[in-house]
This record gives C-alpha cells, structure tokens and sequence, in this order.
C-alpha cells in the first residue's frame, strides 16, 4: 500500500470499516490559503524579496494556490519554486530501492531573498529539516518560513512552522490524508485509522 | 514517468538492462542535471558511502568524470591506477575483491583492458560494480551519456537515426551503445571500413555501410568513435591518411546531412582524423556537452546501484 513517510496516505484505497472524519473541505482550505497569503503579506510588509518555494508534491499546488492569492490581493507576482527533497532525506540509507527524484526548479537567485517555504503536512519535521538543508544549497536567504495546511503534531525535530491553515491534534495511529483537485478527485482533508496490516 | 524501481547492485552493460530500466537511468540523470549548476554543487545522497576508482586502464575523462559525480554525491572516494598498484605485483582479480570487500567499499568503478572482468568482479562482491569500460565489450556509462545527451538535445531518442562511424570493431562505446539505443527505438547505422566492422554485426539489429555519404545522409546524429591510434599496429587500413580521406567528418560530406544533425564524440579527438577542427568547434557539436552530461549520467547510475545493494544485503 503506498503511503509516504509524512503518514498521508495516497488516495484509492477503500475506507470500508474505518472511522474517517473529514476536517477541512474545500471551502476551508480555500480559506485556510487566504488567510496565510494575508499572514505572509503582513508580517513581511509587503511582496518585496519575496520567493515561494513549494515541497513536492503537494505543497507545490499549495504554493501556486498561496501565489495566485498574492497577486489577486496585490497585484505582484511573487517567484514560485519547486523542491524535491528526496536528495536530502535522512532515511534515504534505510530504506530499499530509490525513491524516484524529480526536477527541482528554483527560479532564481535566492541569496538575501525571505523564502516561503510550503509543505502540505507538517508531521515530524524531517521533510522540512530537508528542505531548509536543500534550500541553503541555492543560496543563503535573508531568512526561510515556514507555510503548512496542516500541523499535526508529533514533532521529532525542533520544527514549528509560521503559518499554519489549521492545527489538528492527532494521534500517531491516525493518518491525515490531504486530496488536492490539482493531483486527486476532490479538495479536503481527512484523518483516518492507520492500518498497518 | 517511468513507474519500475531499480533493483540491479551492479550495472555491468546495457546489453543486460530492459528498455524500461534505461529510461530509469535517463529520468533520474534529469533530476541530477541541475546540481552542477548550483552555487553549492553537492547533494547528501552517498555522505558516508566510499566509492573506489579501479582503473587497470589508463584514463583521463572517465574517471575525472566519476570522481566528481561521486564528490558531488558526497561520497568518499578513493583511486587505484593500475601502475601505482598491486596488480603489477601480481595479485588476482580475486584478491584485489577480497581486499576491497575488507575495506567496507560500498561502490567499485571498475575498468579493465579484459572484457568481463567487472562481471568477475560483481560475482565476488557484496558491493556494487559500475563497469567503467571492459576490453571490448562495454561503457555502460559512456552510452548512457550520449542517450541523455540525445534525449536533452532532440526530446526523444525513438525513431531517430544514429549512426555510429569509426572503429566499431574496437570499441566498447560502440557497443553499448548498440544495445542501448536499438532497445530505446532508435535506428542505428554503424559506417566503417570493413576491417573495423566485427563480423556478424548486422545480428545487432543495425545497418551497416562502408560508404559515409549514405551513412550521413538521414542521419539525426552522427557519434564518431576514435581512432585508436594505439590499436593501429595490426594495420587495419592502409594509413591514417587514407582512412581520413574516406571516413572523415568534414563540412564536405555534412553538406548532403540533415541542417539539425547532432555531432558527438566520446573523446579525445583526433583532430584532422576522423574530424575536421572546423566541424568540432561549429555549432552541430555537443562533444562538450556530451561531458557535462556525463556527470549527471554517472550521478544517476551511483544513485541507483548504491540503493540497490542495500536492498540486496538486506534479503540475506
């Protein structure tokens, strides 16, 4: 069964016999994007030196979604990114064949540039810790935050994200499953049993 | 986008690999493509792995391009040349396994003068071998270059035709080569005088010719092989100069080619051998290319046999 280290589990699979509740529809997570894009706006007074940079793959869609607010709200397109961490995974050794990897694009000089850094599910923090670590590699920034839809707790590493769509306490035998219209059927997040059989 | 996973500890020639597994290699050589131009040219992938260079050959490009596909992976590497090692002492191919297996290498890169001893040397090892060119059979990787550089030049590599002029009979270039691109679709022509095609060539699923004009004529991309000048002693034509007069690649025999026909060359050029100055530096050639790409290449086959041996270890 195919289910990524963040423990979002790809759609497809049946949900018969499993308590799944849905935590965020469509209209929330529209919600959710604007107030983030407001948030981004305030606390860097504006668009200038401003780079997006959304994680693969999920948190792509949601950088573009971030980005097409900006704009509807100040007219200024602000530089998308596009980053595949799987070149900086710390488990990359531990687990079988690899993973496949694909493009990053960082559009442009990001060296004293505030980056926006976007992932879909802040879990443990490891995928960022990759992230920050590819990100310097581009560069040095004026400073990274950090934009999730989701922050679910259980951190193993000293993470905390800056904007965050919604908190939702979970437990580790729960699995948050984010679909985007950009990659699946629909627009939501749902938690769900995991089931490890 | 290429669904299989890799799962070869070695990559040994291209003769052995599906058509699904090369354009694994391709796909993932894209994703490496981009390193080399970063401000910070490294990625954690092989931090902690130890790469050792075997060359019982000499070698300039090769293994310069390995050791900075592997640094740029960050890996650990080390370099053996046969003039500097044991080998001339004597010791087998099999005690030259024993003692990398006990220094806990993860990755050999191996070439030899002696087709099939990286197969050797693979059946000894729990580590990965990566062919880096054996005898006359294969360079794995040197084909897997010119592919992505294909691929990154033309979009495709299905249907095009490729012609190979040259020393085929010698070269492992050529070879690989062969494989490869007949498996990805392409229609290769290898030209030649009759002394430099092996026997029975043909079975290979190419086409082959001694007269250039033909071999050029449709071709999309021309891959010239060296002269071997070393080889030479057996006299395989008459002299260098007649061979030029027949075989070369000047602007001469390009006027009846395609506008947009790609001229490669895995190197070191002859110049004023099998090709004019004029035409290595004029715009259809991507020899220098061909180097950058390499890099990505080799990247991606360390990348992909390092996962693999892992897994290996992991079923005993």
């Amino acid at each position: 069964m195919p289910r990524s280290r963040r423990g979002i589990f790809l759609p497809g699979e049946d949900n018969m016999n499993q308590e799944v509740r849905q935590v965020l529809d469509s209209e929330g997570i529209h919600r959710a994007i604007i107030r983030i894009a407001h948030e981004i706006l305030e606390r860097n007074q504006g668009t200038k030196n401003l780079v997006i940079i959304g994680v693969r793959t999920r948190g792509v869609f949601l950088a573009e979604r971030i980005q097409k607010q900006i704009r509807a709200i100040e007219d200024v397109e602000i530089p998308l990114g596009i980053l595949d961490i799987t070149l900086y995974r710390d488990d990359l050794s531990e687990i079988g064949p690899r993973p496949a990897i694909r493009e990053t694009d960082i559009p442009e000089d990001i060296a004293d540039k505030v980056v926006i850094l976007v992932d879909d599910v802040l879990y443990t923090g490891r995928t960022v810790r990759a992230a920050l670590d590819a990100v310097v590699d581009f560069g040095r920034p004026k400073a990274i935050q950090l934009a999730v839809l989701i922050d679910r707790g259980h951190r193993e590493l000293p993470i905390k994200a800056d904007y965050v769509g919604k908190n939702i306490p979970t437990s580790k035998d729960e699995e948050v499953v984010l679909r985007l219209v950009e990659n699946d059927d629909a627009d939501e997040v749902v938690v769900k049993e995991r089931r490890d059989s | 986008m290429t669904q299989i996973q890799w799962t070869r500890k070695d990559l040994l020639g291209l003769r052995d690999l599906s058509r699904e597994e090369i354009e694994l290699v391709l796909e993932t050589a894209k994703s490496f493509r981009d390193i080399s131009l970063r401000p910070v040219k490294k990625v954690p992938v092989l931090r902690g792995k130890t790469v050792a260079n075997l060359f019982f050959e000499p070698s300039t490009r090769t293994r310069v391009s390995f050791e900075l596909a592997e640094k740029r992976l960050s890996a650990d590497t080390i370099h053996v040349a046969s003039s500097m090692s044991s080998i001339v002492k004597g010791e087998t191919l099999k005690d030259t396994a024993r003692n990398i297996e006990a220094l806990k290498v993860d990755v050999v890169v191996m070439r030899h003068g002696s087709s099939g001893a990286p197969h050797r040397l693979a059946h000894h090892l729990k580590a990965s071998v990566i062919n880096a060119g054996d005898g006359i059979n294969e360079h794995p990787t040197q084909a897997l270059l010119d592919m992505f550089t294909i691929l990154e030049k033309k979009g495709k590599i299905e249907g095009l035709n490729v012609t190979f002029v040259g020393d085929i009979l010698h070269s492992r270039v050529a070879r690989s080569n062969i494989w490869g691109l007949t498996k990805l679709g392409a229609n290769v022509t290898v030209c030649a005088p009759k002394t430099l095609l092996p026997a029975r060539v043909g079975e290979l699923g190419v086409r082959v010719t001694t007269d250039l004009c033909q071999a050029v004529k449709d071709a999309d991309v021309i891959n010239l092989l060296r002269i071997q000048l070393e080889r030479q002693q057996e006299s395989f034509f008459p002299s260098i100069r007649e061979y030029a007069t027949a075989y070369q690649i000047n602007r001469e025999i390009l006027r009846d080619a395609k506008p947009d026909v790609l001229i490669m060359h895995p190197g070191p050029v002859n110049r004023g051998i099998e090709i004019t100055s004029e035409i290595v530096e004029s715009p259809a050639s991507v020899i220098l290319d061909q180097v950058t790409y390499g890099l990505a290449a080799r990247m991606a086959v360390l990348f992909l046999v390092s996962g693999a041996a892992k897994k290996e270890k992991e079923a005993k």
